[in-house]
């Protein structure tokens, strides 16, 4: 379907495309298996120009719009969601210095990551998932630094990213509004990297625990105002999980399309099995979900290019298309039969890679929840 | 500036063409037109070895019609400073030869060559002869089948060429040209900021006159080729044995058949 993209979009869309099919295709099931990060196809990324899709002109940036960025990533979670997660995670580390960063941040975070650095966020800890108010970690302000201990969990791009964005608590006596977030280099001391963490998929995609012992960090490394850490990583996510939404898209596309080149070539019973019309049923219930699914994430992609953005639509976006690629990877491997249970199929990895959609970036049922809250809110 | 030309060519792309049994041609009708796959590799290198010494310039070369500037734009998309385009019907129905003069003008019209680059063959023609012609009117040095540039001086470069037993390593004086094989390096995809640039770029285009090409060698006047029919050969009629049977049964006759060719 004709979605409107402008020139650019399109010009992104194809060149995200090139490097999936092209580079990451052929290597996929190796780094899924082996659970390698893909620090090769980064760079190939990187000289792509992909990174400086999100970055403002000024700071060595495309300065593209949101849609464009979900099409890069939309497609390459098309040839691999864990290698897309690389992109995405960093995004995801960076946009929330492009909306709050200080000038000086900017200067010196944003043309780091056009050129191909890495960025990653902390927030998630053993005891603070979807409650992200249980944050425990907490930062001490000693002169004009602070000192952070504690431990983050499950963190994309652990290890191998060049800069965190970490929320701690500064003030534990203000609840929500006690938390800050900071921006720590890699290699400053008591930064440390824990337990990696051995998935069940996006296994190409670097997941860490980041280990904080009286790490130093300068205020003038304070991202946005002290105590405003929630509220901007609300802000933040309001409009970065419409990334979850396009990777969610790209491995649901690639399971129908595998699934239909499958039907169309396998015969039984004398004919190829696309001719039967249980599994012509199953094809069109896939290709609509995954069609109201995109035109949904790409209709509040724009809202958001053109200044606007509701949260309840991308959290509707979010959550939909995440249900859709679960659904839709469990059911073009039933197409495959038993030939899409085996690992020579891509079929079986796309079904575990859909998993994580559902409940990164805020699980499914929050994401209801947000839309619900709204709902009440506004209906009146 | 240490210029470094790439000729580059517009070929139909083979993997879509069709043979026209009857008129004995190919059908180009529909057919998509890409750049020729060699000379792909041959932008690389040149690309590579700018990425190493900003005092490089790629400059890209083409001779064609009209819309052979699209290859001008993706070598722009993937790198190259500028792009050539030598276009004028006076070139019509140019053979190898008369190609390769009208090439060597061009470069000697933009001056001062370092490097001249070319892919080791088109796909479409096969001839592998415009290259070495280029190096013979411009009274360069010349390696064919490149397949590693060792190093390279402002005077001198150490190359690999592949031949058929193995390699040879020469040493050659620059200015000189090269023509590559694919071994040679994995071709870069286009950038973002590439293609932006190449969006808005306009190659230059050059007339016979405007390079100082003499009339009667270009076109078919300066071309001793004429090119009588085209045909594809017949084909052999199969001559085969088909074997079949348990996996002893067929080894037992391949070795018989060596046997009795003296192989073994």
């Amino acid at each position: 379907m004709n979605y409107n993209f402008t020139e650019e979009e399109i010009m992104v869309r194809d060149t995200a495309r090139e490097i999936a099919r092209e580079k990451i295709l052929p290597v996929r099931q190796k780094y899924d298996e082996e659970g390698i990060f893909p620090e090769d196809i980064v760079k190939i990324m990187a000289e792509g120009d992909l990174f400086r899709v999100f970055i403002p002109q000024e700071y060595d940036g495309l300065g593209l719009s949101m849609t464009a960025m979900l099409l890069a990533v939309e497609e390459l979670s098309y040839a691999c969601a864990g290698i897309a997660l690389s992109y995405a995670g960093t995004s995801l580390g960076t946009v929330p210095i492009v909306m709050f960063g200080s000038e000086e941040q900017k200067r010196k975070y944003l043309p780091l990551v056009a050129g191909g650095g890495l960025a990653a966020f902390a927030l998630t800890e053993a005891e603070a998932g979807s409650d992200a108010g249980g944050v425990k970690t907490r930062a001490v302000k000693d002169g004009d630094s602070y000192i952070l201990n504690g431990t983050k969990q499950f963190i994309t791009n652990g290890g191998v990213a060049d800069f965190y964005v970490i929320i701690a608590i500064t003030d534990p006596t203000r609840g929500t509004r006690g938390a800050t977030a900071f921006i720590v280099d890699k290699g400053t001391p008591g930064l440390e990297f824990g337990k990696k963490e051995n998935k069940m998929g996006i296994r190409a995609s670097a997941t860490r625990e980041l280990v904080l012992r009286n790490l130093r960090v300068p205020a003038s490394q304070i991202l946005g105002r002290e105590g405003n850490g929630f509220l901007m990583t609300m802000k933040v996510f309001d409009k970065t999980r419409l990334g979850v939404a396009a990777q969610s898209l790209g491995i649901a596309q690639a399971a129908l399309d595998a699934a239909i080149l499958y039907a169309k070539e396998r015969e039984q019973f004398g004919k190829p099995i696309a001719t039967f019309q249980g599994l012509q049923f199953m094809m069109a219930d896939m290709a609509m979900k995954i069609e109201a699914g995109r035109a949904l994430t790409y209709a509040a992609a724009k809202d958001i290019d053109l200044g606007g953005g509701d949260p309840k639509i991308t959290a509707m976006a979010k959550a939909f298309t995440s249900d859709t690629a679960m659904a839709v990877t469990v059911d073009a491997l039933q197409i495959m039969g038993g030939y899409g249970y085996m690992k020579e199929y891509p079929l079986e990895k796309m079904m575990r890679d859909a998993k994580i959609t559902q409940i990164y970036e805020g699980t499914n049922q929050v994401m209801r929840s947000i839309i619900a809250s709204h709902l009440i809110k506004e209906t009146k | 500036m240490k210029n470094i030309f790439v000729c580059v060519k517009q070929v139909p792309d083979t993997t879509e063409v069709k043979w026209d049994t009857e008129k004995g041609t190919l059908k180009r009708e529909g057919v998509a037109s890409i750049l020729n796959p060699f000379d792909l590799y041959a932008l690389e290198e040149a690309l590579r070895i700018k990425d190493k010494d900003p005092e490089v310039r790629v400059i890209a070369l083409t001779m064609g019609p009209k819309q052979s500037q699209e290859i001008l734009k993706e070598c722009v998309s993937l790198g190259a400073d500028e792009g050539i385009l030598l276009s004028d019907a006076l070139f019509a129905g140019s053979d190898t030869l008369a190609t390769s003069y009208a090439l060597s003008r061009a470069i000697l019209h933009r001056g001062d060559p370092w490097i001249v680059f070319a892919g080791k063959q088109a796909i479409d023609g096969d001839t592998a002869q415009v290259g070495p012609g280029i190096a013979t009117w411009l009274g360069l040095p010349q390696a064919t089948y490149v397949r590693k540039v060792e190093s390279l001086e402002e005077g001198k470069a150490v190359v690999e060429r592949l031949t058929e037993e193995g390699y040879e390593r020469v040493e050659i004086s620059l200015p000189a040209l090269f023509t590559v094989v694919k071994e040679i390096n994995t071709p870069r995809l286009p950038s973002l900021r590439g293609k932006m640039k190449a969006k808005s770029f306009q190659p230059l285009l050059w007339s016979a006159q405007e390079v100082g090409a003499e009339e009667e060698r270009v076109g078919l006047r300066g071309s001793p080729t004429q090119v009588k029919r085209v045909f594809s050969p017949p084909q052999k009629e199969g001559e085969g044995e088909r074997v079949e049977g348990k996996p002893e049964v067929l080894a037992h006759r391949l070795s018989t058949l060596l046997k009795e060719w003296k192989v073994l």
